[in-house]
C-alpha cells in the first residue's frame, strides 16, 4: 500500500507512536518532539505562573505545556505517557482544574491562570497528605503514572467529596495505571476524601 | 507538528477576521481534538487563531422552553449546571458520559460539535481515508469495522461521529448561531450534521471560517423526563458502541410526546422522528419501546464486524425508554 500523503515528519511520528491503536511507550515521542522543536525558527516569549513562581522563556507555538514544563522549566515530575490525551500521566492543574498538559499549547497559557504541578504539592513540613496516603496504601508500583494520578485526585477532591468508591473510580477514569495499582489508588483517595484537601 | 503561526483573538469579530485572512487557518478552543490531530499530522493548519480568551462566549442561560449555551462553555460546567441538570437530564448525562474529567475541563461546547471522528483509519496516515484525504478511498470498508456506522454510511465513508453531547442536542432540537466574516447565520440542529454521501470530508453545514457563537437548545416537555444511556467496551472513558438520548412526555401511562436520538451507530448524531411518532398514544411499556426500536434500526446496514450493533442499539434504546418512563415527571 502506498501511503497517500506521508512526509518524513509523519513517518517519524508514526514510528514513534507505535502503531494504530496502542498507547506509545513512556516518552516515546520525546525525540521526535525535540527534533521538530529544533527545526522551528520562530520562537515567542511565554510567561507562565507555575507553582506560584513566574517563569518566562522562549518557545515555538507548537510546544505543548507538557514539553514546556519538562524541557524548558526542568519540572520533570509531570510525565509523558501516551502524549495523546489517553493516559492522564501528564495531568496538572490550571486555574485549579485538572487538565492534560500534553494537549495544551504552552503559548495559549501565556499570562494565563496559575499552573500547579506535582512539584508544588510538598509543604514545609513534608509531602502533601495525599502523597503520603499513596505511599501508605501502596497506590503505585512503577510510579510512572503516579504524579498524574495524584494531581488528578487533587482536582477530584477539589470538585467535591466523592460519594463512594464508585464515584472515585469514575472520577479517576482519565488516569491509566499499567501496573494495576487501582485498588491502592482508590483506598488512598478514600482515606483523604473524608478530611478534605487544600 | 507541522510548524504554524499563532495569534490570539480578543473578540469574536477579530477571530473571524483573522481566520478569513488565511485559507488554512483553524480556531483553537479546548484543543483536545485539534492538538492531538496536529501531532499526528492529520490536521496541518498554517495559522491557529486562539479563541480561548474571547469574552462573552462562556455562559449557561436556562429559561422556560429554551437553554442558551455559549460556545466556549466547558463540558464540565455544562455537565454540572444545576438548572440544566433539572431541565434536560439527557443533555447533562450525555456530557458527563463523554471523555474524562480532565478532558471535560478543557473541551468546549463548540469544539465538541466540531470534533473529528475517532475512526482509526482517519487518524493513521498509512491508510486511505476520504475525510482526511478526499478521493483516497475508505480503508474501513475493507478493514476492521467493528466500531463503524450501521446507518447512513456511504461507499465513501462509514465513520461514526464521536460526540455524546451532540446526540442529546439533536434529540432536543434547536439551533446553532455562527459568526462569519460575511455576517451571522442560524443553523437548525437538525441540519447541522451532514451524512457522508459522496463528500465525507464535509461534516457540517457550517460555512468555512465560521465560528460557533452559541447553541440555543429547545427544552420541550420531553426534556425533563429524559435519559442518556451509553454502552461501551469499558465502564468509562470510552466512545459509545451505541447510545440513546430519549425523553418522554406522558399523560399517566400514555405517551403524548417522545424524543429519540441515537449515537455510536450512525455517521452523525441521528434523530428518529418516525420511531418517536410510533410511541404517541401508546402505553409506556416494553412492547411499545421494542416497536419503536425496530422502526429506528429498520434501515440498518451493518458491515462485516459491526452487525452486533444493530441489536445492541435496539436494546440500548428500549432500556433508555424504560428508564425514562420510570422517572417521576
Amino acid at each position: 500500500m502506498t501511503p497517500p500523503d506521508l512526509s518524513r515528519r509523519d513517518l517519524i511520528y508514526l514510528t514513534a507512536s507505535g502503531g494504530l491503536l496502542g498507547l506509545g511507550a513512556p516518552g516515546s515521542n520525546a525525540e521526535a518532539e525535540s527534533q521538530q522543536a529544533q527545526a522551528r525558527p520562530e520562537k515567542r516569549s511565554v510567561e507562565l505562573t507555575v507553582n506560584g513562581e513566574r517563569r518566562e522563556f522562549q518557545i515555538a507555538p507548537s510546544v505543548t505545556l507538557l514539553d514546556a514544563l519538562r524541557e524548558h522549566l526542568e519540572l520533570t515530575g509531570t510525565k509523558k505517557g501516551c502524549d495523546h490525551g489517553q493516559c492522564g500521566s501528564c495531568t496538572v492543574l490550571v486555574g485549579g482544574r485538572r487538565v492534560l498538559a500534553c494537549l495544551i499549547l504552552a503559548i495559549s497559557e501565556h499570562q494565563g491562570e496559575p499552573i500547579e504541578t506535582i512539584e508544588g504539592l510538598a509543604r514545609d513540613d513534608g509531602v502533601h497528605p495525599l502523597q503520603a496516603a499513596f505511599v501508605a496504601h501502596d497506590a503505585l508500583q512503577c510510579g510512572y503514572c503516579t504524579p498524574g494520578q495524584i494531581m488528578s485526585a487533587i482536582g477530584l477532591l477539589r470538585e467535591g467529596r466523592p460519594a463512594d468508591d464508585d464515584a472515585i473510580r469514575e472520577g479517576m477514569a482519565g488516569n491509566i495505571c499499567r501496573c494495576g495499582a487501582y485498588e491502592g489508588i482508590v483506598a488512598a483517595i478514600r482515606s483523604i476524601s473524608a478530611g478534605g484537601v487544600e | 507538528m507541522t510548524p504554524f503561526d499563532y495569534v490570539r483573538a480578543g473578540s469574536m469579530r477579530e477571530a473571524v477576521e483573522l481566520r478569513s485572512r488565511s485559507p488554512n487557518a483553524a480556531f483553537l478552543a479546548g484543543g483536545t481534538t485539534l492538538t492531538d490531530l496536529m501531532k499526528g499530522g492529520v490536521e496541518k493548519p498554517s495559522l491557529l487563531v486562539d479563541i480561548r480568551r474571547v469574552p462573552d462566549l462562556d455562559y449557561i442561560n436556562v429559561s422556560s422552553g429554551k437553554a442558551s449555551l455559549g460556545a466556549l462553555t466547558k463540558n464540565s460546567d455544562l455537565a454540572t449546571d444545576p438548572a440544566l441538570m433539572k431541565a434536560a437530564p439527557m443533555l447533562t448525562q450525555a456530557i458527563a458520559a463523554g471523555a474524562s474529567p480532565q478532558i471535560r475541563n478543557m473541551a468546549t461546547l463548540g469544539g465538541n460539535l466540531l470534533q473529528r471522528t475517532r475512526c482509526p483509519y482517519f487518524r493513521n496516515q498509512a491508510f486511505a481515508c476520504n475525510k482526511r484525504s478526499p478521493g483516497s478511498g475508505c480503508a474501513a470498508l475493507t478493514g476492521y469495522d467493528r466500531g463503524h456506522a450501521v446507518l447512513e454510511g456511504s461507499s465513501q465513508c462509514v465513520a461514526t461521529h464521536p460526540s455524546d453531547l451532540a446526540v442529546a442536542l439533536v434529540a432536543l432540537g434547536g439551533e446553532i448561531q455562527a459568526e462569519h466574516i460575511s455576517g451571522q447565520r442560524n443553523i437548525p440542529l437538525s441540519e447541522f450534521f451532514r451524512p457522508p454521501g459522496e463528500t465525507p470530508w464535509i461534516e457540517t453545514s457550517l460555512q468555512r471560517g465560521a465560528l460557533i457563537v452559541f447553541v440555543e437548545t429547545d427544552l420541550p416537555p420531553e426534556a425533563r423526563r429524559s435519559v442518556y444511556l451509553k454502552v461501551r467496551d469499558r465502564a468509562s472513558y470510552e466512545f459509545a458502541l451505541a447510545s440513546a438520548a430519549v425523553g418522554l412526555h406522558q399523560d399517566g401511562s400514555r405517551i403524548i410526546g417522545a424524543r429519540i436520538a441515537l449515537g455510536g451507530i450512525a455517521t452523525r448524531p441521528l434523530r428518529f422522528a418516525t420511531a418517536e411518532a410510533s410511541l404517541i398514544g401508546r402505553t409506556a411499556d416494553e412492547a411499545a419501546f421494542r416497536d419503536a426500536a425496530a422502526i429506528a434500526l429498520g434501515e440498518a446496514r451493518p458491515g462485516r464486524e459491526n452487525g452486533f450493533k444493530v441489536e445492541l442499539a435496539k436494546r440500548t434504546l428500549v432500556k433508555a425508554l424504560k428508564l425514562a418512563s420510570e422517572l417521576q415527571q
